[in-house]
């Protein structure tokens, strides 16, 4: 059990990260698709500068500007340029998806073992029975995937600046006539997001799943994406949700010994359910009942931010 | 009347905008190649070669070419509609299952069973697309979500029907089914995969989308829907159904090339069968700006890059995802080439409101289906 919950909350990290960083980007008004291209290229990015320079953290830096680099475009495409966010996001995820199959053959199956982040304890929190294994006896990178989850919650709800945030992505003229910088503000969070899909993407090939081979990472961004939605935009529950994932694949990777005719089979069945966990989300049935028991419903209940996708002009 | 200058200058300069995607995607790919120590004039020598280069080649060209056009031909409708049909891959490979159950489970002639494979493979392609619009419709679930969602059950079923109750007899592969009877295979030109068949009806089925989205009362209507879904329905389209409709026509055509990847060019059925040709397809149309008579020279020329590419893993040593690399490229500069026009012309009348007809800035992707 402790063993169990241990090894699904580091697995969890990579995907901790890139599910954080798509939400702050759509919560300020902006989609970035192309997770599935930058989550793959980053990935490959952080192997490659980890293991030529021997530094671990020049690839989590050299993944972070990948990321980054893909979330500019996307902002620079549909905020300066007025083109559609889910068009340049779908050919980004493309791009990204053949560029790192195309830079990434000559470091395939290289053994990544100098470069992977070691194992830190922390002092006395690890030594607590059952919370100690489980959530303190990871590496930096776990740690950090978690704090992610709760520096973005705590910016969002209790910060000032994290109202603006709200306020860019749901009333975006609104807080412009405040005298807030809304099409900067969306840069600059598009950028932050693209940033730490990008160390999510460092954190598959240095960390969760050392190494780097062809579509090392393959269907995570779709999936992170997915993620959101069902974690309704807020930072606690989608971080539930990359959990309640990480749990699915525990479960399907245990269950091919019950059925190995399905082995195949098994490892997509977490994307499917997931992704029709957004049905229920939806379904008319479930919001009438979060309406009627506010307290319970606020936890399934959740709407895009009302601007996501749209433009902002100041004229 | 004289020109004036200016009008003439700003032709030329459309039309160096126009060319300067296909620049930059070219140069990008040069780049690339010579980081990997290859020469990029003898890369393209080899795509070209590798895809035009023998009547062998050719076919598999063209044979690349109508799966990717029939599916791109679809979204254009969907897109019509308003809709990311991101489940494009999944109604491929339903299409090539729904063929394949014809083509290994009814001995008939070839007369009679070649018709049944793609009718069964349209249909099964329109059930996996009417999901997803139920899905919308019904689920509210948005269709990129809900569409990537049956991508994957699409995959998982190819699978299991390949290394399950379709297995090869001793060996459990995921290297694909035993090929299927003769009877059951396109009529090709030769010892080549060329059907002529497979390139009428593609031929034929272009010109109808096309004339659908131009000159008919519910390519309007889709098109009514697809721009505005709430005006749309007030005037009293019923936007449901249309939606559905889209996606049933999308469907029918992304099925239709799944059968044929099945029945015409791998002869079995692979865990691969979608080539990837239904997310190419949307970058096919992207590019074509959603009208419908763009679709086939520019499934043309991403048919000649994927089938060339191929040639470039054997002969240099360059990965063949440089195709891949080449048409992404392309589209991302060819769509903020367009941004960039429209920002300029933005700048120019800022006392003007955005013309609706040249804004790309709405969520939906709709922007019209015919040219």
């Amino acid at each position: 059990m402790e063993a169990t919950l241990s090894t699904i909350i580091a697995a969890a990290a990579p995907l901790m990260f890139a599910s954080l960083g798509e939400t702050i980007s759509e919560k300020s008004g902006v989609i970035n698709l192309s997770l599935e291209g930058s989550l793959m290229l980053s990935a490959l990015a952080g192997f490659a500068v980890a293991f030529s320079t021997n530094n671990t953290l020049a690839g989590f830096a050299a993944a972070a500007v990948v990321g980054a680099t893909f979330a500019l475009i996307v902002a620079f495409s549909s905020i300066t340029l007025g083109l559609n966010q889910v068009a340049v996001g779908f050919v980004l995820a493309i791009l990204g998806v053949a560029l790192a199959s195309f830079l990434g053959g000559s470091y395939t199956g290289r053994p990544g073992g100098e470069v992977a982040v070691p194992p830190l304890n922390i002092p006395l929190l690890a030594d607590i029975p059952f919370v100690g294994p489980v959530l303190f006896q990871h590496n930096i990178v776990v740690y950090a995937s978690l704090l992610v989850v709760i520096v973005a919650w705590v910016f969002m709800f209790r910060t000032r600046p994290g109202l603006v945030l709200q306020g860019i992505g749901e009333r975006p003229e609104a807080t412009h006539s405040r005298g807030i910088k809304v099409n900067r503000l969306r840069y600059t969070y598009t950028i932050v997001g693209g940033a730490l899909v990008g160390i999510g993407g460092a954190a598959f090939t240095l960390d969760a799943k050392l190494g780097w081979s062809f579509q090392h990472t393959r269907n995570f961004g779709w999936i992170a994406l997915a993620i959101v939605i069902f974690g309704g935009w807020h930072p606690l529950r989608v971080a539930a949700g990359v959990l309640l994932f990480g749990f699915l694949q525990w479960l399907a990777l245990d269950l091919q010994n019950v059925f190995p005719d399905l082995t195949q089979v098994l490892p997509i069945m977490p994307f499917v359910l997931m992704i029709f966990a957004l049905v229920l989300v939806n379904a008319d049935w479930l919001r009438e009942w979060a309406d009627r028991h506010p307290r319970w419903g606020n936890l399934i209940r959740g709407d895009a931010p009302s601007a996501i996708g749209t433009q902002f002009s100041a004229e | 009347m004289t020109v004036r200058s200016g009008e003439d200058a700003s032709g030329v300069r459309r039309a160096a905008i126009g060319v300067l995607p296909f620049v930059v995607a070219l140069l990008f790919a040069s780049v690339l190649v010579l980081l990997v120590g290859e020469n990029p004039i003898e890369a393209f020598r080899l795509i070209i070669q590798g895809s035009l280069g023998s009547a062998d080649k050719l076919s598999d060209t063209v044979m690349v070419w109508v799966p990717l056009t029939l599916a791109a031909a679809g979204l254009v409708v969907t897109f019509a509609a308003g809709l990311w049909n991101i489940g494009v891959e999944g109604q491929i490979v339903l299409g090539a299952i729904g063929a394949s159950l014809i083509a290994r489970e009814v001995s008939a002639p070839p007369y009679i069973l070649i018709p049944l494979t793609l009718l069964f493979g349209a249909l099964f392609g329109i059930a996996w697309a009417l999901l997803a619009g139920v899905l919308k419709t019904k689920g509210k679930v948005n269709e990129i979500f809900g569409g990537l969602g049956l991508d994957f059950v699409a995959s998982g079923v190819t699978l299991y029907l390949i290394i399950g109750p379709w297995a090869r007899p001793g060996i459990a592969s995921t290297s694909g089914t035993e090929p299927f009877p003769t009877a059951a295979w396109l009529p090709a030109l030769g010892d080549t995969r060329f059907s002529p068949l497979a390139v009428g009806l593609t031929i034929v089925l272009v010109v109808v989308v096309w004339m659908l989205l131009r000159g008919t009362r519910y390519g309007l209507k889709l098109k009514a829907v697809g721009r505005n879904p709430q005006s749309a329905f007030l005037m009293g389209i019923p936007t449901n159904r249309y939606i559905l409709g889209a996606f049933a026509i999308c469907g029918a055509l992304s099925g239709l090339a799944g059968a044929i990847q099945a029945t015409g060019f791998h002869h079995k059925l692979v865990p691969s069968i979608s080539g990837g040709y239904g997310f190419l397809g949307i970058l096919v149309v992207l590019l074509a700006g959603f009208r419908a008579i763009w679709i086939a020279p520019i499934a043309a020329f991403f048919a000649v890059i994927a089938v060339g590419s191929i040639t470039l893993t054997l002969r240099l040593d360059v990965d063949s995802a440089l195709g891949a690399v080449i048409t992404g490229i392309l589209v991302l500069f060819a769509l903020m080439a367009s941004g960039l026009r429209s920002y300029r012309r933005r700048k120019r009348s800022l006392e003007l409101p955005p013309d609706p007809e040249e804004s790309t800035s709405t969520p939906t992707p709709a922007r019209g289906g015919a040219s």
